[in-house]
């Protein structure tokens, strides 16, 4: 037999090799590496005894476990409940935004349906009706949304893109003018209310108080971050990437791309009504704003803010979530507009979320130059403090103004009264917003510079290393 | 056949000792285009092609720009359904299928304009370009990690095309040379036996022409290939037969040699090209 190397193209020798259809191994190349054994592979897939990964999730579950330890308060196991939750949804929101490119504006369709039909399950397990322990009511939650996004999904799934974002606020706005009609579902304005102390009790676990139903929540929240992780590592799970890289192509290695995401966008509902079973249980009330556009947006947000493009991104985004909306709105009533100033300039400057500023900052660390740009970091903190103290102030002034008038102009801030009608105290604040602004500018400068180095060693290392 | 391992698709059948099957399948063209026909609107891009393809033979698509060849490969991958006629792929009809499906009865094909996955690394994007053929469809209860085949091929695929070194970086961040020559590792990677070539060596300069038309050459042995080529030299030493396409007609279906010859090509296409190369004794 002839080896490619030493034929002629188009000889005769070529002609016998195509006949027989042999030399598909090329000269002088290597013997194909034998996966499993391959030193590098190891690093980069799922392997159960991977000791890095085994940290990781252990000290992931160890965190959901003593978080409550550290954090006694009856508001910090409200909190950590609610995170838990988040946690999930974000999660599952990622799976069709991150992994798989698809933009939804009503994701909370099918967490908000996951808690319907908890809530009336749980009802219905109070009235003796069916005997399904507590603790199994999310996965009803999870297999009802299943059911819808089998049949919304259809749908939805037929388009990509922009259509397909058009769809789900289509599909959003349908579902919430569902909830306004159907009042023996929905519950109308009341929602509906349920009793999670009921049904068998194993162990004689009631989740009466609420860290029982916290530890529930936990375990649901590592299983299920646990398994959406175990599907970016599957066939199904690296095809929605190639399909949200470039679904053209996926349609020539024979993949039809609307399965594709069907697929991943029941498989995403599942989970969405895990963590709205969750919540039924959480809140014992499912109104119907679950289901609405603001709640979609808020999913969109965080997932985006804890960054899509990182598998642990919307973990971070869940937690924000519930950090936000528990802890800034009782700050102030201005939250909202805080919170935009945020995704605004998140978009902006970091558009993969808070998970890309941590890796990015993990890999000059890993090349050993973080210790050079801390100092730039405080300054960019301390600089962007200054300006945030004083935008911040008018915000607060203008809110009391518009707001709370009655009360007479002046306001506490940070420990000082301020007098929203005095021009000193606007002269003030604009001038403390300028000089932080423009202390920032110079800090940020400074910092470019320094990263813009950083980076070009760290490329050159690579390449250099490459090379060897 | 032990030396054509895995590589040898598990759609593609080819060499070895031949079973009925494969012999009628020798008998039967790769691929057949009768009065293929499209239009945009009013306007006939491709009017009337009819052509057949033999097992193993490789074709070289040529014709001016404009001349309707990629339309052509469009029709035939099920990009575009035609307007009238047919395709047909080992006997059987393609023609309005999607490409998916067309992909899966064993035809693949590459891009003009490079179309990898940018952000999957080298190795990710050619483990999704086997994972259909090898049965793993839609499935999420295995882990890429336990498919030993598909790894198995994608490393193998990973030395075929010179890209081993370059495993795990992002597509995205290769050469352009590098990132056509991935190009053409995914449309091989399925094992399909009737591959698509849309000007392979766009945008290279000779020398990397040469190296890719050899690669080329390596990773199609054993299939049918059809390939649109600009340079007439790459044309000349690669194809057993030249179809040339000018204004949506195969004006010349003939080996090389005749083709070269064929007075109604000189005319309306090669003209100086062929002039050329004679002259200088190629």
């Amino acid at each position: 037999m002839n080896t490619l190397s030493n034929i002629e193209p188009g000889s005769e020798a070529e002609r016998e090799n195509r006949r027989a259809g042999v030399p598909m191994g090329l000269p002088g190349a290597a013997p194909a590496r034998v996966p499993g054994r391959h030193s590098r592979k190891d690093y980069y897939e799922f392997k159960p005894y991977n000791v890095g990964r085994w940290i990781v999730w252990g000290g992931f579950a160890l965190l959901l476990m003593v978080a409550p330890m550290l954090f006694t308060s009856s508001l910090a196991h409200t909190m950590l409940s609610q995170m838990g939750i988040a946690i999930i949804v974000c999660l599952s929101y990622n799976m069709i935004l991150g992994q798989g490119g698809m933009l939804s504006f009503g994701h909370a369709v099918y967490s908000g349906m996951g808690a319907f039909l908890a809530i009336h399950t749980l009802n219905l397990v109070s009235k003796g009706g069916w005997p399904i322990p507590v603790s199994l009511i999310p996965v009803v939650g999870g297999i009802s949304s299943m059911f819808f996004a089998v049949l919304l999904g259809y749908v939805t799934t037929k388009k990509a893109a922009t259509p397909f974002a058009m769809i789900t606020l289509g599909i959003g706005e349908l579902v919430w003018a569902s909830a306004l009609m159907f009042p023996e579902f929905f519950g109308g304005e009341g929602g509906i209310s349920g009793n999670r102390v009921t049904g068998p009790k194993p162990l004689g676990i009631t989740f009466g108080p609420q860290l029982q139903l916290y530890y529930l929540i936990a375990t649901y929240t590592f299983v299920c971050t646990a398994l959406m992780f175990a599907f970016t590592r599957t066939p199904l799970g690296r095809m929605i990437n190639a399909v949200r890289d470039n679904p053209e192509r996926v349609e020539f290695v024979g993949y039809d791309t609307q399965k594709v995401r069907y697929i991943v966008f029941i498989l995403s509902a599942f989970f969405a009504g895990i963590s709205g079973g969750l919540a039924a249980l959480n809140f014992e009330i499912v109104t119907s704003e679950v289901v609405g556009g603001p709640r979609s947006g808020a999913y969109l947000l965080f997932t985006f803010l804890g960054g899509a493009t990182f598998f642990f991104g919307p973990i971070i985004g869940g937690v924000l979530m519930v950090l936000a909306g528990v802890l800034l709105s009782e700050l102030t009533k201005a939250w909202l507009l805080y919170l935009g100033l945020v995704f605004l300039f998140m978009v902006m400057y970091a558009p993969g979320g808070i998970a890309s500023l941590i890796m990015m900052n993990l890999r000059v660390a890993s090349f050993g130059r973080l210790k050079e740009i801390w100092v730039s970091y405080l300054a960019l903190a301390v600089t962007a403090l200054i300006a945030l103290i004083g935008a911040a102030a008018m915000i607060e002034m203008l809110y009391h103004l518009k707001l709370n008038a009655a009360l007479g102009p002046e306001l506490t801030f940070m420990g000082a009264r301020l007098n929203a009608h005095g021009v000193d105290t606007w002269f003030g604040a604009i001038f403390v917003m300028l000089t932080g602004i423009g202390m920032f500018e110079v800090a940020r400068r400074h910092y470019v510079r320094q990263w813009g180095e950083i980076q070009e060693y760290i490329e050159k290392e690579m390449k250099r290393r490459e090379t060897l | 056949m032990s030396t054509a391992g895995p590589l040898q698709g598990a759609k593609a059948p080819s060499g070895g000792s031949a079973t009925p099957k494969e012999s009628r399948l020798g008998a039967m063209p790769a691929l057949e285009l009768k009065d293929l026909r499209k239009s945009f609107g009013k306007t006939e891009i491709i009017r009337g092609c009819s052509l057949q393809v033999a097992q193993g033979e490789r074709i070289a698509v040529i014709g001016p720009n404009g001349a309707g060849k990629s339309t052509l490969f469009n029709l035939i991958s099920g990009r575009f359904a035609p307007t009238s006629g047919e395709v047909l792929l080992n006997g059987h009809r393609i023609d309005g299928k999607k490409p998916f499906e067309i992909n899966r009865l064993g035809l693949s094909r590459s891009f003009q304009i490079t179309n990898i996955f940018p952000k999957l690394s080298v190795f990710e994007n050619l483990r999704c370009g086997v994972l259909w053929s090898l049965g793993y469809k839609y499935t999420f209860l295995k882990f890429l990690a336990d498919l030993d085949d598909a790894n198995e091929r994608a490393e193998q695929l990973l030395q075929m095309i010179r890209l081993h070194k370059k495993r795990d970086v992002l597509a995205m961040n290769l050469t352009y040379a590098e990132q056509r020559a991935l190009e053409v590792g995914i449309t091989i990677a399925g094992g399909a036996n009737v591959i698509l070539l849309d000007e392979p060596t766009a945008g290279m300069s000779r020398e990397e022409t040469r190296r890719f038309i050899e690669l080329i050459k390596e990773v199609t042995v054993g299939k049918t290939l059809l390939t649109v080529e600009h340079d007439m030299g790459v044309v000349f030493g690669l194809a057993d037969k030249i179809a040339v396409v000018v204004y949506g007609e195969i004006i010349a279906y003939d080996t090389p040699e005749r083709v070269r010859a064929n007075q109604r090509v000189q005319e309306a296409y090669l003209g100086s090209s062929v002039a050329h190369q004679q002259a200088g004794g190629h």
